[in-house]
């Protein structure tokens, strides 16, 4: 720590040494403050050989001030000196004073207990470089020779939430990711993990499954563009719902029309039950957002009714409704996001989601998946890391790359599930969030184009 | 600052690396944001700290603390180090960075008006107002937002490189959504992602939001009504400069970044469909094109005066009259090729490593215009404002889609057509381009919010682009 440094590192004392000094300097502001510290370190791997190994220590405040309406946010990632916290306040306060009254400020968060998602492991926290390496080395091995590609992630986060309403809440969440392909010169496999325990990642039986999908994807060879039956592997399932959720169940998308969502229509086929559940044993992260709402377990599709939209405290305030505890720092343009999204499993295994298979295409992961319009859910993307055609219940031969194009709504609709998958893995993917999710069985899936041309 | 990074490389030293380099660097940055007529968020960000790369052996390793104090520069540099370490149980070939002579001076971008001298009343009143009027004339969403970086660093390296660093950043973007009863159709100004550049203020005047809020607002409307984009294999497609600069960042920029091409982003982001060995030989298009990195570029969003290494900027040639002839490189992925360093080295803050990221990546003017490329085109497609955009992991098959379009016949700019998207394979696109507009077309557009890497960064790249023709283009896609 540097000679200047007089804070406290404790994010809980630290949260409410800033909102005693906003008190000190404006009586009558409200303030509300989330304080992030921990570590983050990752280790990259490609060539077979780490290339890239980071690791480096957090500390943000993020800081919202409203003086009867006048808003404004500040943050810092840097030393949390008195000098620093000064500044950051005092520069919020200036700033507020000469904007105008937001008519939509909700005020703050009133005081609610939250849940301990129990998502900690201490060994995780811990973890050195030599403990990602050895998981790389294990990965790497179990290439069997062929060229391996990957990272090895291991974060911890303490955080702490004040408000000048009264609300304290403080939580603590460790991430460990093991995501690596194997490659064979025509061909690549991929697999990966997550968990909030890094001794629950195995490199060698991630490293081989890898290894055995490449070479099983090897010398692919072009098929017809069309509709196909598809088995959606776990992460294009992640990437699907993204989309759903994102431009969707988004308080902000259906209050300003551009969403999908109908509340109690059955827009999804019967066998979809979707929710955002932080506390959930398989998932990891802090189970309350940057404005100080607790995050409980929120249904949006269940039986395949809609069911739930997220919301942030200004959506919500909008809708007549509360927060659900959505609130990400800096997206108040995007709403309402998600961070635990757990699609429920269904009774049949992957295997059994392929031996139903009369003629389709069984795909390991998307990739560059864009939307083109956020109310029909139409996206265009490709397969990456493996794709099959699947005949007759039997896995045939590798295809090339395709491009889709396809309304992701469609691609649920009632009817348009075959069956969901009893597996169930933990993804981490975009906006932060995570997923833990099935495979999936679906009717008809749009691809537009191989990806060679 | 020096001090702090000349104590981090020391640590680094001492801990046994053979190499080590120190970034001390403070982001100011500001972000402002209207939506239909009210402001709704104002947001000020510091970040400052160190970080520090150590190579042992063959192996890198980097350490970042948010902490300015040579204490803990020094902490950094030690753990940098034991993080390399630990890259040695996994190696990698014999490395030796690209020769490049230690760099020492000072550099500042060009900026005319101090983007934090202008009150916050006044920034708020331009996006306030700008939404109004898109409000007024059409739109459901009314949405601007400005954003202003400020960025000032100190780079110390272990062969004797002492480089400062200020770099002023800033822009602005609107868009207008019109709500139909199916489906939403968007335009925005001056494109998707707005207009950003290493200018002051002056650049977010110029831009003159007010002036233009009312038409795209109306264009948004229109486009509700408008018929859709045919479904064509093969017409003749013309592109505005601002989707040019899309189609020559993803499909250009991305491609020729060394890193990709040896394979280090194979797992995330990709590879490239560029084989080294056909550098200075492959057609990457027709003779028309001509592409540079260019990071000397004054005013463009990716003009520095030294990467992150300590490599003066510079411009460097990627495609020469249709064939490809560079790359963007740092000193390491150099090395492996067998070049010098490009200098396209650069980490968005303190606690990321320096990778392999796009300068200003553009190109260079033709002999024609826009005009005189619609007059000589008897049936096609004009197209502009990115909308979508999805390329495949080798950055070879593409689909693009844009906010507008319009038909042509006969040499005359038609109807509008809505949902307009074409696709196509890379060097087949780039080889189909047959008219580019001249200087006077040519718009140096500044991406913000190029991801690469893991951790993700986020990185400012720049792209000058002009309008031009591309035949026998697939356009229509739709699921």
């Amino acid at each position: 720590m540097s000679a200047e440094h007089q804070a406290t590192d404790d994010p809980v004392a630290l949260a409410d040494q800033v909102i005693e000094m906003v008190r000190a300097k404006a009586a009558h502001a409200e303030a509300e403050v989330t304080v992030r510290t921990g570590t983050e370190a990752l280790t990259r791997f490609a060539g077979s050989f780490i290339h890239q190994n980071v690791a480096g220590e957090k500390s943000h405040i993020g800081l919202r001030i409203s003086l009867a309406g006048q808003t404004t946010s500040a943050s810092l990632d840097g030393q949390p000196s008195n000098d620093a916290l000064g500044r950051l306040i005092d520069g919020a306060l200036e700033t507020a004073r000469v904007l105008p009254t937001d008519p939509d400020w909700p005020g703050l968060a009133p005081v609610a207990a939250a849940p301990d998602p129990a998502h900690w492991d201490d060994a995780t926290a811990d973890a050195s470089p030599d403990e990602r390496a050895r998981r790389v080395a294990d990965f790497v091995a179990a290439g069997d020779g062929l060229e391996t590609a990957g990272s090895c992630v291991t974060n911890a986060t303490s955080a702490a939430f004040a408000n000048s309403a009264g609300q304290r809440l403080s939580g603590r969440t460790t991430v460990a990711a093991l995501d690596g392909i194997a490659r064979t010169g025509t061909s690549d496999g991929s697999a990966r993990g997550a968990a909030a325990g890094l001794g629950e990642l195995d490199g060698r039986a991630l490293g081989e499954r890898a290894a055995r999908k490449a070479r099983d994807a090897a010398d692919a060879t072009d098929l017809a563009p069309g509709r196909y039956e598809v088995v959606l592997e776990p992460s294009c399932v992640a990437n699907l719902l993204q989309f759903l959720f994102v431009y969707g169940f988004n308080g902000r998308a259906v209050e300003e029309g551009r969403s999908f969502v109908q509340l109690g229509q059955a827009q999804f086929d019967s066998a979809i039950a979707l929710r955002d559940e932080a506390t959930d044993r398989g998932t990891v992260g802090l189970a309350f957002d940057v404005e100080g709402t607790p995050k409980r377990s929120l249904d949006v599709v269940r039986d395949g009714v809609t069911a739930g939209v997220l919301h942030t405290r200004r959506t919500a305030a909008k809708a007549g409704t509360k927060s659900t505890g959505h609130a990400v720092e800096g997206a108040t343009e995007w709403g309402a996001l998600p961070e635990n999204i757990v699609l429920k499993p269904g009774g049949r295994s992957p295997e059994e989601l392929l031996a139903a298979v009369e003629r389709g295409l069984l795909v390991t992961d998307f990739w560059y998946t864009r939307i083109l319009d956020p109310r029909t859910q139409v996206v265009t993307g490709l397969t990456r890391n493996g794709v099959w055609l699947v005949e007759g219940g039997r896995i045939g031969r590798a295809v090339s790359n395709l491009r889709f194009t396809q309304s992701f709504l469609e691609a649920l609709a009632p009817g348009a599930v075959r069956g969901v998958g009893s597996d169930q893995s933990l993804l981490l993917g975009g906006f932060g969030g995570t997923y833990l999710v099935p495979s999936l069985h679906l009717a008809s899936w749009n691809f537009t184009g191989g990806a060679q041309g | 600052m020096y001090d702090t990074a000349a104590a981090a490389v020391e640590a680094a030293l001492a801990a046994g690396a053979r190499y080590a380099d120190a970034r001390v660097m403070q982001i100011r940055s500001e972000a402002m944001a209207a939506r239909n007529g009210v402001l709704e968020s104002t947001e000020r960000d510091e970040r400052a700290g160190v970080g520090v790369r150590a190579l042992i052996g063959s192996s890198w390793g980097f350490y970042a603390v948010p902490d300015e104090g040579r204490a803990a520069a020094r902490r950094a540099g030690e753990q940098a180090a034991a993080v390399a370490r630990a890259s040695t149980r996994v190696p990698g070939r014999a490395l030796d960075l690209a020769p490049q002579a230690p760099a020492v001076g000072s550099w500042s971008s060009e900026c005319r008006e101090d983007p934090w001298a202008v009150t916050l009343a006044e920034k708020g009143d331009q996006l306030e107002t700008a939404t109004r009027t898109m409000k007024e004339h059409g739109a459901d969403i009314a949405e601007a937002s400005h954003r202003v970086w400020d960025t000032r660093k100190w780079l110390v390296s272990s062969e004797g490189s002492r480089v400062d660093q200020h770099i002023v950043e800033c822009g602005a973007a609107m868009s207008a959504t019109a709500v139909g009863e199916r489906e939403t159709q968007r335009r925005s100004y001056p494109g998707i992602r707005g207009q950003y550049g290493t200018r002051g203020w002056e650049l977010v005047r110029e831009l003159d939001l007010a002036g233009n809020a009312a038409r795209i607002a109306e264009e948004a409307r229109a486009l509700l009504t408008a018929p859709e984009c045919p479904a064509l294999e093969a017409t003749d497609l013309i592109l505005g400069s601002e989707q040019m600069a899309l189609q020559i960042h993803e499909s250009v920029g991305h491609a020729v970044e060394l890193d990709r091409i040896l394979g280090w982003e194979a797992a995330f982001a990709g590879t490239s469909w560029l084989d080294l060995a056909q550098m200075g030989s492959l057609r990457f298009g027709s003779e028309l094109m001509n592409i540079t990195a260019d990071a000397t570029l004054p005013g463009a969003l990716g003009s520095f005066g030294y990467d992150d290494e300590g490599t003066p900027a510079q411009p460097v040639d990627i495609v020469r009259e249709g064939t490809w002839v560079g790359v963007l490189s740092g000193r390491d992925s150099a090395a492996l090729a067998g070049i010098s360093s490009g200098g396209a080295v650069r980490a968005d803050g303190f606690d990321r490593i320096p990778m392999v990221r796009m300068t200003n990546v553009g190109l260079l003017p033709g002999p024609d215009s826009l005009d005189s490329m619609i007059a000589a085109t008897d049936d096609g497609v004009l197209m502009d404002t990115n909308r979508s955009w999805s390329i495949d992991d080798k950055r070879l098959n593409f689909q693009f889609g844009c906010e507008i379009g319009w038909e042509i016949k006969g040499g005359q700019r038609g109807r509008l057509l809505r949902n307009p998207t074409y696709t196509g394979i890379s060097p087949r696109f780039w080889g189909a381009m047959d008219m580019l507009s001249g200087p006077s077309e040519w718009t140096f557009w500044g991406t913000p919010n190029c991801g690469k890497g893991q951790p993700m960064q986020v990185g400012h790249t720049g792209h000058p682009a002009v309008p031009a023709r591309f035949r026998g283009i697939r356009v229509g896609v739709r699921g």
